[in-house]
């Protein structure tokens, strides 16, 4: 176990060592916040959607967990030839542990940026109505790292470099992004659409994750919780399989 | 009579029609340095792969200290302590804990891994430099402390994939000089693949040529010459492998360690 932790730890401590990291990732999430809700707040408020601050901000914490988790997944190609990884693959510790102690070391940097882009999201505006909920929220941004890291290692356990990489980010992340309802509301789409996000797994994620941030969850929490919970388990499933596979 | 640490028959890895390694059969006996020697795309980093448990044979048998890779994977990764061709180092953590995490995935308890990792990095010359972050080492102190870091479980044999590719004369001749000493003084088994003639001879007890994928002939480096009845070990190596530029088949891997020189330094 204690390799877990070892591994677990080495994804905090280069998360910590980069500030300029840090803070160049968290440049896009307050870029989004800033000009989209203060630039459509107005529209959506007109429309009857309300405060658009309120809506967005969930999606966009999401947006930052979302990019940050498929990353530390998606490192495992680099880490493969070049890094650390080797070193890991060739040691006597089994493949799954490894496997879980970046899953779980991505998932808490991932989640750690998705606090703190909830905190920035009340200089734009935002309030939180029920602090008591803010547990289960922690529990929704958790879920949402999980998924995407799990899904990050799976996919770069199939590449072999990083030209894919390119396809994946704008063929599967950008869409799952786009049509999760984290930048607008999942009602009166037309059919396609709607269907696509009912079958985003990110959808259900930032459905929660606004509900329990005092907006409204439109397939409501129960629902949301466990359809994000089972597909979390299949996918970590799935990451530490393709995983075990990998021949350097 | 001595043991034979390493061993392989019909050792053969397949990538499609691709025949990377054929049928390769040899020993290394415990204690001694063993290099395997040839050109580019000879199937000497895939035979170590296949060695390391980083890679399943397509056929043929391995023992690495009695312990077979496929089934026993666990015993034969304490077994031995590899330097790659390509760091593995984490660049972003400093020595000391590069060290320290080694030891931790190989269950080197606390007190025994920082009096370990102390004698490492002394015996490499990197002590000054523990609380430096990797990144600012050059590929020499790189290379050396993946020396160090191959060491800190007691490893019985040391696999070593082009240890002085790329290094100035300085560092390889205390390249050689770490693996003679750890060689004599705690009887490691080294295994080294190289394509350098001078490595090979100044360094190994034992040499097997390798080329297209099969070993074209092994032994000492004297035996070698004899038996190609030349006065150099390049001669010998040239008049059994013949002097065609090899063709390499380009990997992906190939294309990043490309990639990676342009965006450094």
């Amino acid at each position: 176990m204690i390799a877990i932790y070892t591994l677990w730890l080495r994804q905090l401590k280069r998360y910590f060592r980069s500030k300029s990291r840090i803070i160049g990732s968290l440049g896009q999430p307050i870029l989004f916040l800033v000009a989209l809700g203060f630039g459509l707040g107005p529209v959506f408020q007109k429309a009857g959607g309300g405060n658009y601050i309120e809506f967005l901000s969930p999606g966009i914490i999401s947006m930052s967990i979302l990019f940050l988790a498929m990353f530390s997944g998606i490192e495992v190609i680099w880490d493969r030839q070049f890094g650390f990884l080797k070193e890991t693959l060739v040691s006597p510790v089994p493949r799954w542990q490894i496997m879980m102690g970046r899953t779980l070391g991505g998932a808490t940097v991932a989640i750690m940026q998705g606090v703190l882009v909830f905190a920035i999201s009340f200089l734009v505006g935002f309030r939180m109505e029920n602090w008591a909920l803010f547990p289960l929220a922690l529990v929704f941004m958790a879920m949402i790292a999980l998924l995407f890291t799990a899904l990050g290692t799976a996919i770069a356990s199939v590449l072999e470099d990083m030209h894919g990489f390119q396809l994946i980010m704008n063929f599967l992340v950008m869409p799952i992004f786009f049509l999760s309802g984290a930048l607008f509301p999942v009602e009166n789409l037309p059919k396609v659409l709607e269907t696509l996000v009912r079958i985003n797994p990110l959808a259900y994620g930032v459905d929660g994750l606004r509900g329990t941030l005092g907006g409204v969850a439109q397939f409501g929490l129960f629902a949301d919780f466990w359809i994000m919970a089972v597909i979390v388990a299949i996918l970590i499933g799935v990451g530490s399989y393709m995983f075990n596979k990998i021949q350097v | 009579m001595e043991k034979n640490i390493i061993e392989t028959h019909g050792l053969t890895k397949k990538y499609g029609d691709f025949t990377a390694v054929d049928s390769l059969s040899f020993n290394v006996k415990q204690g001694e340095i063993f290099a395997f020697l040839g050109p580019n795309g000879a199937g000497k980093t895939t035979t170590i792969k296949m060695l390391t448990t980083l890679t399943h044979p397509s056929s043929g048998k391995i023992t690495i200290n009695g312990f077979d890779p496929a089934q026993q994977q666990e015993k034969v990764r304490a077994s031995f302590g590899i330097v790659f061709q390509d760091p593995s180092l984490d660049d972003e953590l400093t020595a000391y804990e590069n060290l320290d995490m080694h030891g931790m995935l190989y269950g080197v308890p606390k007190k025994e891994r920082q009096e370990r990792i102390e004698q490492m990095l002394k015996f490499v010359e990197l002590w000054e430099r523990k609380k430096d972050l990797v990144k600012h080492f050059s590929g020499g102190m790189k290379r050396r402390l993946e020396i160090a870091r191959g060491f800190i479980h007691h490893p019985k044999i040391l696999f070593l994939d082009e240890p002085t590719i790329g290094l100035d004369p300085q560092t390889r001749d205390h390249i050689w000089n770490y693996m003679k000493k750890l060689n004599q003084e705690e009887g490691i088994t080294v295994f080294l693949t190289t394509h350098y003639m001078e490595e090979a001879e100044k360094v190994s007890s034992r040499i097997a040529i390798i080329d297209r994928g099969k070993i074209v002939a092994q032994g000492t480096s004297e035996e070698l010459k004899e038996k190609t009845k030349t006065n150099t070990l390049e001669e010998a190596f040239l008049a059994l492998t013949g002097k065609e530029i090899r063709e390499e088949k380009v990997t992906g891997a190939d294309a990043m360690r490309q990639n990676r020189r342009m965006w450094r330094r």
